[in-house]
């Protein structure tokens, strides 16, 4: 494209990469495809118990998934649900991309990034947090390899899921003052109320819930995901609380815990250390 | 694949299918919103593949309270029964590496469904026009052999315009390189055309040049080019047709500005 200054600029489709030719590949460029795709795959680790009954295609009985993605979704369950000591963890995902740390074998980063609990006295709650980034040809297959191990029937699933109020669209922007708030999205299965309000037009959710989103509305999965919007990206309580009246319904069930210590929020909410004092 | 959203599988043998490629400035996929929001159509069933990037919402094309909070994903069927017409809207881009599986998962789908004919909605880069395409209407077709059997006389009476073939190194008169078919910005049309002629398949594609932008306009050129073809709204008088926007196109230059921001 010419610009009136007479330079000529590329210019960039939202919807379109360019080279979409198909380049003809040698062996070597194939076989450097393989590999990368291999080392990009989602693979699921479980305990040894869990692998035993999972054996020869059997599913976990599961009535209740909780899946936290984010920070403050992670952090939340940590503080309100899983210091009560009742939860073993029973498995992790190992997920590689591109902005994936560099590290020379499994280091414990990896291994806390995407983990799995189930509650002691119930096996069939289950909860897993995702702190880890899962590219986007990614999502579908960590769907999939983890819903293959779920029973579908009767099972609820609720996702918990942190972003930025930057995201949401709205026509009043005097809705920015509220955050952070909650909107919902669920499926057809879902047969429960929302404890917030739904997700107006034209808003979308993207990432892990989406994928979730999609792989329970085509399955008839009962699923609710609950979006937080914040204005801040960093570890904080008031975020966190956010998400209590999504979990008050499971609450029995998951022990939740309506007013942690000071000692365990501390714990979990570092305030961010100022890094230079050049812009005080 | 498709996965029906209704207790029994519908059936699409002899239905037209439209379905928009996902192409510079998303026209095609606009115009689509406005066929089945203006068609009312209803939902049929998804397309569940891990070829689209996922993406999820409620209801862009509701009307009241009660619709409102319907679940929807990146790829969707809807039909209109009556006037024997289905629709797969896109809402997603597709992930790079997996263009050719998303191919071959439709033409495989097309062809098992039985569809008499398949309308692929597109766009082009207008920046990429060589000094022919300038003027004249921005509007082209492209035509499979199979389709053509049944429709040259159809399209002979619209007098529309073919899409070019252009020389793959414009400027160099070399004896070797043949003219071929070039759509930049157009995703897998091309590569959806050809295959479609190498199934033999009765499918055409319907493209506009255009550039990034507020692409409205363009969606409404391009569904109004359709509708001479197809007739799918009937408008006896000489008035614009009545297309009606959905709800998902709120806001889609960003959110409310605050006045003091002035």
């Amino acid at each position: 494209m010419a610009t009136f200054f007479g330079e000529v600029l590329s210019v960039y489709s939202r919807a379109v990469d360019e080279d979409e030719e198909e380049l003809d590949e040698n062996e070597e460029d194939e076989e450097i495809r393989r590999e990368l795709e291999e080392k990009r795959e989602v693979n699921l680790h479980w305990s040894p118990e869990v692998s035993e009954s999972l054996k020869s295609g059997n599913k976990l009985q599961c009535s209740d998934f909780i899946l936290a993605v984010g920070h403050n979704a992670a952090r939340f369950l940590s503080v309100y649900v899983l210091t009560s000591e009742n939860w073993d963890a029973v498995g992790h995902a190992s997920v590689w991309n591109e902005r994936s740390r560099a590290a020379t074998g499994i280091t414990s980063e990896e291994e806390t990034a995407c983990v799995f609990y189930r509650k002691k006295d119930n096996p069939s709650v289950l909860i897993c947090q995702v702190t880890c980034y899962i590219a986007e040809d990614q999502l579908f297959q960590w769907t999939e390899k983890v819903f293959d191990c779920l029973q579908h029937r009767e099972l609820n699933v609720t996702v918990l899921s942190d972003s930025s109020v930057a995201e949401y669209k709205t026509a009043d922007y005097l809705c920015y003052s509220s955050a952070p708030f909650l909107r919902s999205l669920h499926t057809g299965a879902f047969s429960g109320q929302p404890v917030c309000q739904s997700l107006e037009q034209p808003n979308i959710v993207t990432g892990l819930p989406a994928a979730v989103l999609n792989h329970c509305e085509v399955h008839r999965i009962a699923t609710v995901v609950y979006q937080c919007y914040s204005d801040v990206t960093g570890p904080d309580s008031v975020t966190m609380e956010t998400y209590k009246p999504a979990l008050t319904k499971l609450s029995k069930s998951i022990q939740l815990d309506p007013a942690p210590s000071t000692d365990v929020l501390r714990k979990f909410v570092r305030t961010t250390n100022i890094q230079s004092n050049l812009y005080i | 694949m498709f996965i029906s959203s209704q207790n029994s599988a519908p059936s699409f043998k002899d239905f037209t299918l439209v379905m928009p490629a996902v192409a510079v400035g998303n026209v095609g996929q606009l115009a689509v919103d406005l066929i089945v929001s203006t068609l009312n159509m209803s939902r049929v069933g998804y397309i569940h593949t891990d070829c689209l990037i996922p993406m999820t919402g409620n209801n862009p094309y509701a009307t009241c309270k009660e619709d409102a909070e319907e679940l929807h994903t990146p790829a969707e069927v809807y039909t209109a029964a009556e006037l024997k017409m289905a629709v797969l809207q896109i809402r997603a881009p597709i992930i790079q590496t997996k263009s050719k599986k998303f191919r071959q998962l439709l033409v495989s789908w097309i062809k098992a469904s039985g569809f008499s004919r398949t309308v692929v909605l597109s766009s082009s880069h207008a920046y990429q026009r060589d000094d022919q395409q300038l003027q004249g209407t921005p509007l082209r077709y492209l035509v499979t052999p199979s389709l053509l059997k049944v429709s040259a006389d159809a399209l002979k009476e619209l007098g529309w315009k073919e899409m070019e073939r252009v020389s793959a190194f414009p400027g160099l008169t070399d004896a070797n390189t043949e003219p071929r078919l070039y759509i930049p910005g157009g995703g897998i049309t091309k590569g959806l055309y050809t295959d479609s002629c190498a199934e033999d398949l009765p499918l055409a594609v319907l493209l506009l040049f255009c550039s990034e932008g507020d692409n409205i306009p363009d969606a409404f050129t391009l569904v109004n080019h359709l509708n001479n073809w197809l007739h799918l709204l009937e408008n006896p008088s000489q008035k614009p047709n009545k297309w009606k926007i959905p709800t998902s196109w709120s806001l889609l230059f960003g959110s409310g500005i605050p006045p003091a921001l002035f």
